[in-house]
């Protein structure tokens, strides 16, 4: 009981324009974010797979869909996602079996997620968008 | 350490288990195929077609698929859990968040096996 108390009166500030994210927060944030974003974006990623496999004429559609700029943007942005959530959430992995915890480790490997999340997606979105 | 009874109530461990289990086979996943489209460069439609069409690959991208609206529900419900206090809107987020995955896992069944 005494030990509740106590933890009751520890301050906590949950302003968020005032909060200074550490480097592993803005991967945490941005794991939830990136995540929410490709869920969001679900139809349309099915909308595609579907018409790239469907028909001849569903994937000329596709292909037509997938080369308009706006287009290509939104899916370089979803590569993105898809590629920090990887990294990020092999980063979690690790974590879980205790391995990086230390705040130097975990400092890190944020900055290694950071790097290959956008490397991959640089590289990627040359490969497979342009 | 909080003092836990483990029978009677569920602590959220399975559920903690199979989204990583599912990641790691979406991870898997989008390894073997980005090796398959690296290695077979399919261009054309017949080719892109082709590749989902074999019964190994079609086998995996339905694992996929599976393991992706699993991983979203968990993802997704943890997000509703979070940020949406009133327990009637956050019921109802929950249940159309079901309803789309579930919709979506026959939407990706279809378009695979028509194939």
């Amino acid at each position: 009981m005494a030990e509740l108390s106590i933890k009751k009166k520890r301050p906590k500030n949950l302003d968020l324009t005032t909060i200074r994210l550490p480097l592993p927060g803005i991967l945490s944030i941005l794991h939830r974010v990136s995540g929410a974003g490709l869920f969001l974006c679900l139809p349309l990623l099915l909308w595609l797979f579907q018409s790239s496999l469907a028909t001849p004429e569903s994937f000329a559609t596709f292909k037509a869909v997938a080369a308009h700029p706006l287009v290509k943007i939104l899916l370089l942005g979803l590569l993105w996602a898809f590629c920090h959530h990887f990294c990020a959430g092999i980063r979690y992995l690790f974590l879980d079996v205790h391995m990086g915890v230390d705040l130097e480790s975990a400092r890190l490997t944020s900055k290694i997620v950071f790097a290959v999340s956008i490397a991959l997606t640089v590289i990627l979105g040359v490969a497979l968008l342009w | 350490m909080v003092n836990r009874i483990v029978v009677g109530a569920h602590y959220g461990l399975k559920d903690w288990i199979a989204q990583r289990a599912t990641a790691v086979i979406m991870a898997v996943y989008s390894v073997i195929l980005l090796a398959a489209v690296g290695a077979l460069g399919p261009n054309t439609f017949e080719a892109w077609r082709g590749l989902f069409a074999n019964g190994f690959m079609k086998f995996i991208t339905f694992l996929f698929f599976i393991s992706l609206f699993y991983h979203a529900w968990i993802g997704v419900r943890d997000i509703w859990m979070d940020y949406v206090k009133p327990t009637g809107i956050r019921l109802v987020l929950h249940v159309l968040t079901i309803f789309v995955l579930v919709g979506y896992a026959g939407w990706a069944a279809q378009i695979l096996w028509r194939l």
